[in-house]
């Protein structure tokens, strides 16, 4: 089934809610309760951010599949922290990212290539302070 | 202006067919080629010819099913480990090879392809996984040669693989080879110990070494005038290095850690050349090798089957975990109403 909706699917792909069926829009919310349908499907798939040292901001390290959120972190810890690599995971539900496109890189981030004066280097201060 | 949003962090895969002639906008290719030039990184939502996409969905997603039938000659041997400490440390091993099949997976899916869809081409034989794994393990001693030639010839390709155009991939490859000097290290240190120790233990080391050395040599894909797919891969970027060079490093670094625990490599070609600097192996039967990718490797059913049934068997394992999320879903909502 999947297979065929590829072959089909030239245009962008609709957004799945997060048991992976094709064309259901709109839900953010994890439904959990359609995950499985006792058939062999795919769960749906978690964007995992892991906190590497304490004070150190939370990085995206991939992703994985899980029922819910307890399974997801569960599987983000397996997979992403063998190591002592994190002491903190958060796990996002992939469909509840919304992100900056590519394509629109130069429009949407263009408002502050004009703004020099934001950096310290823009202002000038008198020759000769030594330490400001 | 208002910027539009993307919903997912995914790349879309419009067109899974491989289009052997190029079908792309001229501009759009350009600009691409002149991105791959300077040597920035692609990343799932940019644009990119569908040739590009496919190339790397088929060499992720092979790269991906080597990891996880990679587990299976290896965890053959968890149960005959020789002490506790060989037991811990396979275990953790095979336990690696799982979370890499993981992280490729993953990467292979921001170009838009399911992950159930991987598992089932790997699952229906329609999926290529690396040649190495179709040979068998018949003693301990080949725990150790897998981790000193298969991981070694991996850590080879994996650490230029780190530097791919694709961004996802090149991350995936970069946390790998953090881990992957462990697993050649610990196989080293078997055939170290064996090497080292009574004469039936080195001939099992010896044994080991002979049967996986020209299999090991053969893992880094055909020789460049036989691997069609090369020159595109390299032309953007996404390998670094030729098969052949990269078998020249592999044979580089292993031929002096053979020497250094007393054991010979079964190549009577195999000679020191000063002017280059290299080791330089002799002929490689490339029949063997191709008869192995089609198939017809020792152990190719054998592993599919394994697979499969662990798929199979693992199957009551992802129902509890559905039914366990729906039940924890279900008295959430209720406690709510």
């Amino acid at each position: 089934m999947r297979k065929s909706r590829r072959a089909e699917n030239v245009r962008p792909r609709p957004e799945r809610n997060l048991a992976g069926e094709p064309g259901s829009t709109g839900s953010k919310a994890p439904p959990a309760d359609k995950a499985g349908d006792g058939a062999d499907s795919q769960w749906p798939l978690w964007e995992v951010f892991v906190q590497p040292a304490q004070g150190a901001a939370y990085e995206h390290s991939g992703s994985v599949h899980a029922p819910d959120a307890e399974g997801a972190l569960q599987n983000a810890r397996d997979v992403y922290s063998r190591r002592g690599e994190a002491i903190g995971i958060w796990v996002v539900p992939s469909t509840a990212i919304t992100a900056s496109k590519p394509e629109d890189q130069g429009p949407f981030f263009d408002p502050a290539d004009d703004k020099i004066y934001r950096h310290p280097q823009f202002y000038k201060i008198p020759r000769g302070l030594k330490g400001f | 202006m208002m910027a539009r949003v993307a919903p997912s962090l995914r790349g879309k895969n419009t067109r899974m067919a491989m289009t052997e002639q190029t079908t792309e906008d001229p501009k759009r290719m350009a600009e691409f080629e002149a991105r791959i030039a300077r040597g920035e990184s692609i990343e799932p939502k940019d644009w990119m010819p569908e040739r590009y996409r496919s190339q790397l969905i088929r060499m992720m997603s092979q790269h991906a099913h080597s990891e996880i039938v990679g587990m299976l000659p290896e965890g053959n041997w968890i149960t005959r480990a020789p002490s506790l400490r060989r037991k811990m440390t396979l275990l953790a091993k095979v336990q690696d090879e799982a979370g890499h099949g993981l992280y490729i997976y993953c990467g292979t899916e921001t170009l838009g392809v399911d992950r159930t869809e991987l598992v089932d081409q790997l699952l229906s034989g329609k999926a290529k996984y690396s040649s190495i794994f179709n040979y068998p393990t018949l003693t301990w001693a080949d725990m150790g040669v897998i981790g000193w030639f298969v991981d070694g010839a991996a850590i080879v390709n994996q650490t230029v693989l780190a530097k791919a155009s694709y961004g996802p991939y090149a991350r995936a490859m970069i946390r790998i080879c953090k881990e992957e000097n462990f697993h050649k290290k610990q196989g080293y240190e078997i055939i170290a110990t064996l090497a080292s120790g009574t004469p039936k233990q080195k001939a099992m080391a010896q044994d080991a070494v002979n049967r996986w050395w020209w299999p090991s040599l053969m893992m880094l894909g055909p020789s460049d005038a036989n691997s069609p797919n090369t020159a595109e891969l390299i032309r953007w970027k996404v390998k670094r290095k030729t098969n052949d060079e990269l078998r020249q490093r592999f044979a580089d670094i292993t031929v002096p850690q053979a020497q250094a625990v007393g054991l010979t490599l079964p190549d009577p070609d195999l000679k020191y050349n000063e002017a280059s600097g290299h080791w330089e192996h002799g002929a490689i039967d490339w029949d063997e090798f191709w008869a192995v990718v089609k198939g017809n490797g020792p152990c190719n059913r054998e592993r599919l089957a394994a697979r499969r049934a662990a798929h199979d068997e693992g199957k009551w394992v992802r129902d509890a975990a559905t039914a366990h999320a729906e039940k924890q879903a279900r008295r959430k909502r209720s406690a709510a109403a």
